[in-house]
């Protein structure tokens, strides 16, 4: 039976998000799994859920990101590319934004050994997202 | 004293039972209407091979159990996918996930590589988040 409301559409587009971050998603993609237009999807997915969409897909790939960084010695070209992003100037500001350092000096500050996450399974990959947001709906044209 | 069942609401517990046991595998561990209570469905579910903790599948009540206000805000919650989870573990994700898969479960993430172990997401019918860890960290 079809639980029929907004909010159902929009979690729909937010797994889509959690769970094809890796592929060249746009948020024309996550309406689309919303069933509605790009700008009404946008508008209520952020009364939802507090942050834009395209934040919200950009978090997720820039928190999988910083847990290659910490847990793999991929290139940085690489991690940028495995977590759906094509631009590894792009993924550099956005996750010095983010994260107050560069990918290569926030791997330098997080060796392999410094995994003390004590916490229940799958909350610390929730709790893992990056909070420094400042990145506007408008640069999604920059990514897509 | 110990944990027997913990709950879920759920917007169709036909729908739930479906779901837990044709395609998570689960069993039925209890299922009892009672006439004398409105008709009050205790509906549980657990994994095979554990006896000692369910999953109580719970309707959403209407007054005079829950006001109706209250009932909008239980059910917003639900579709937002933030009114409860579940935390599953197993000793290989990587084949459950196959199997759950071809079952037609669907995943919101794929297993994944973390501090803890290997994780996964998925989504029962009402917007309940399940997660399904290989756990290799000891102590999580």
């Amino acid at each position: 039976m079809a639980f029929a409301r907004t909010e159902r559409h929009l979690l729909k587009a937010r797994d889509l998000a959690d769970a094809r971050y890796f592929e060249p998603l746009s948020v024309e993609d996550l309406a689309r799994a919303a069933s509605m237009s790009r700008a009404h999807f946008s508008r209520a997915f952020r009364s939802a859920f507090g942050e834009s969409p395209h934040a919200y897909l950009l978090t997720r790939r820039l928190e999988r990101a910083a847990s290659l960084l910490r847990s793999t010695d991929r290139s940085v070209t690489e991690i940028c590319f495995a977590v759906g992003l094509q631009s590894v100037g792009s993924f550099t500001t956005s996750f010095t934004r983010t994260y107050g350092m560069s990918p290569t000096a926030y791997r330098a500050a997080h060796p392999p050994a410094a995994h003390h996450a004590g916490r229940h399974a799958g909350e610390v990959r929730a709790y893992a997202r990056p909070k420094r947001r400042t990145f506007r709906e408008d640069s999604a044209a920059v990514h897509s | 004293m110990r944990i027997s069942a913990t709950q879920l609401w759920v917007h169709d517990q036909d729908e739930a039972l479906e779901y837990y046991t044709k395609k998570l595998g689960m069993e039925v561990r209890s299922d009892v209407t009672l006439p004398e209570m409105g008709n009050f469905r205790w509906l549980t579910v657990a994994p095979p091979g554990q006896e000692d903790a369910a999953i109580t599948l719970m309707a959403i009540p209407g007054p005079p159990v829950m006001d109706e206000e209250t009932r909008q805000q239980v059910e917003a919650l639900m579709a937002k996918g933030f009114a409860g989870a579940v935390f599953l573990t197993t000793d290989d994700v990587r084949a459950d996930y196959e199997e759950l898969r071809s079952r037609g479960v669907e995943f919101t993430e794929e297993p994944e590589e973390r501090p803890y172990g290997i994780d996964t997401g998925l989504r029962d019918p009402s917007g309940n988040h399940l997660r399904l860890t290989q756990v290799t960290m000891a102590g999580v």
